[in-house]
């Protein structure tokens, strides 16, 4: 009787842990599957070349708020990569002590804050000193939010790289700043170059941050110190709206973003697998 | 490498390669600066978020976190309405996540094939991956309408005699919040999860079923207890995210301020108002006190964090109870 029992809560148990990853797995093809379905079907070349049409007209567009994200992801990448990147060559290669354990901490810490609370900050040091909403300000906060993952990213895969190459390296006469760029990094460059696309495609889809520092345009924002329109606030903000053209509009917006953003993931993964393979 | 000979009798006449060797102190000074703006950056932002917040903790003192009336009007900001729904939303999800976050997880450490299970990972990890936003859009066309005309009325008939389920459904609500919550956390929970459980050693599994057990008693009177440390661990970190996520919860939770007494009325999360009042927020006390809103929001998490690292950092000296 007892056996029986183990062996049916044994196939029950089991079966249940099955039934939850489908489950999961699922929900990702209902989200793809939806989304894509509505996305195609509103989809015209409109959207990429036309500006935001006046409520309650046909037609109209995204183009600003499509260059509006490129221009922010680019400060964004300006801001997150050369300080990511090499404060992960001083982690990985340079440091010893308290100092690089402090630094790891208040990156994970960082790297924790929610990204409202970075807006906030963004908000704090550029748009209340210049006294109006701008380009620089989203792509300042967009750029903050980049640096940690991009650090940790960077040491990691410098890390991975074998202590025989940097040995190797020196014992020809090289000094440790030409090992590091001439030897090490190149050794790991795929894992990283692959990493920062992870992080840029994260950060692309970032909208509270962007709320009250880019703040959003129905125009072409020009220069960098004007109100610029983003794609993932032009969803959120024709989502929560009354009017049907705009949901369309939106759910065309979701589709291009999360098409974006998951071939940016699914290459950058690809590539990842290829790297760490070969490594080890 | 050919030029390495070389290299040594131009470097004494003070060519290239002396220069390089000079790089060092330079290389080091760039890099640490670098490492070290993260500190800048962090103390800047504790700063801003204090100097931003002065007026309203002046005002209002520690009134602030126990007062319940958020009136613009009026000015008076208290912050337990967001409090509330911040915790209960994020409590809620996990609520929903962990049970099937942990059976997928160990569905995919323990019973799939090494092949099928990475393939399941990947897929499962660009769930991760999808905007905040596109689960609000989905939240707002596809779930809500959803849960509206089945679930809910289905979890009325059963559990229906509960206050918290009590009343009627209002579409967005702090219910509708906690499951886009869920479906968003789950993922870190699945690919964290099954990581330490597969770090158990296999003699721990051998050793169970040679006594006898079953596949899913050597799994969870065995495995799962041995990865017990590095689970909760996984289960704080997706708690603070959860506490923070702002998109998706914002654009299904109808953003009330007032405390609600059912999980099935429309309520309100710290992220959210900041997200929606900020930028029409007239007076300087009424950005003050969202601002000091952040603090609170930024000093739960931080905390949060803190556990989930300390979790993870005694799971070296003490394994399993």
């Amino acid at each position: 009787m007892l056996q029986r029992r183990r062996k049916i809560v044994n196939v029950v148990m089991l079966s249940l842990t099955g039934v939850c990853t489908v489950f999961i797995v699922s929900v990702l093809f209902v989200i793809l599957g939806y989304l894509f379905w509505n996305g195609a079907r509103y989809l015209t070349v409109n959207f990429f070349t036309k500006l935001p049409a006046p409520v309650g007209e046909a037609g109209g567009g995204m183009a600003n708020a499509i260059v509006g994200s490129g221009k922010l992801l680019f400060l964004a990448t300006l801001i997150g990569v050369p300080f990511g990147f090499l404060g992960g060559v001083y982690l990985a290669e340079f440091g010893t002590g308290m100092f690089p354990s402090m630094v790891r901490y208040m990156t994970d810490l960082l790297n924790g804050v929610p990204s409202i609370v970075i807006g906030i900050f963004a908000y704090g040091v550029v748009v209340a000193k210049m006294h109006h909403f701008s380009t620089l300000a989203g792509g300042l906060a967009l750029g903050v939010m980049m640096v940690p993952i991009a650090l940790r990213t960077t040491e990691e895969f410098l890390r991975g790289v074998p202590q025989s190459l940097r040995e190797g390296a020196m014992a020809l006469g090289a000094s440790k700043a030409r090992t590091i760029a001439t030897v090490v990094i190149p050794a790991a460059i795929k894992g990283i170059f692959s990493g920062m696309m992870l992080d840029l495609a994260r950060v692309a889809g970032e909208t509270a941050p962007l709320l009250f520092t880019s703040l959003g345009n129905r125009f072409w924002s020009p220069g960098w110190d004007k109100p610029t329109a983003a794609l993932p606030v032009m969803i959120y903000q024709y989502a929560v709206s009354p009017y049907d053209d705009w949901h369309r509009q939106a759910w065309a917006a979701g589709f291009v973003l999360l098409a974006l953003v998951l071939l940016v993931n699914v290459i950058a993964r690809l590539v990842l697998a290829r790297a760490s393979h070969a490594a080890g | 490498m050919s030029a390495a000979p070389t290299v040594l009798p131009r470097s004494r006449a003070g060519s290239l390669a002396d220069r390089l060797r000079l790089g060092d102190p330079f290389a080091y000074t760039l890099t640490v600066v670098c490492a070290a703006s993260i500190f800048l950056v962090t103390c800047l932002l504790v700063y801003q978020l204090w100097l931003g917040s002065a007026l309203s903790r002046h005002k209002f003192g520690w009134e602030f976190i126990f007062s319940s009336t958020w009136d613009p009007v009026t000015e008076t900001y208290g912050a337990v309405p967001f409090m509330f729904g911040t915790v209960v939303t994020a409590i809620l999800a996990l609520l929903i996540s962990v049970p099937i976050g942990l059976g997928a997880a160990i569905f995919l450490s323990e019973m799939a094939l090494p092949a099928i299970s990475d393939t399941l990972t990947f897929l499962i990890e660009l769930l991760a991956a999808v905007p905040s936003v596109i689960y609000g859009l989905l939240g707002i066309f596809l779930l809500v309408p959803v849960l509206e005309s089945t679930v809910v009325p289905a979890l009325k008939s059963v559990i229906g005699f509960l206050p918290i389920f009590s009343g009627p459904f209002y579409g967005v609500s702090l219910f509708s919040a906690s499951v886009v919550l869920s479906i968003m956390i789950v993922p870190f929970i699945i690919s964290v999860s099954r990581e330490v459980l597969l770090a158990v050693p296999v003699d721990q599994r051998e050793a169970a079923l040679s006594l006898g057990a079953t596949k899913w008693e050597t799994t969870w009177q065995v495995v799962v207890p041995y990865a017990k440390r590095g689970i909760y661990g996984s289960i704080f970190l997706a708690l603070a995210r959860a506490l923070g996520e702002t998109m998706a919860v914002t654009m299904v939770i109808g953003n009330t301020p007032h405390v609600p007494t059912s999980l099935l009325q429309p309520g309100d999360t710290i992220a959210s108002v900041i997200a929606n009042q900020f930028t029409e927020a007239t007076s300087d006390m009424y950005i003050s006190a969202l601002i000091e809103l952040g603090l609170v929001l930024f000093a739960i998490t931080i905390i949060i964090n803190g556990l989930a690292r300390l979790l993870i950092l005694t799971t070296g000296s003490k394994t399993g109870k």
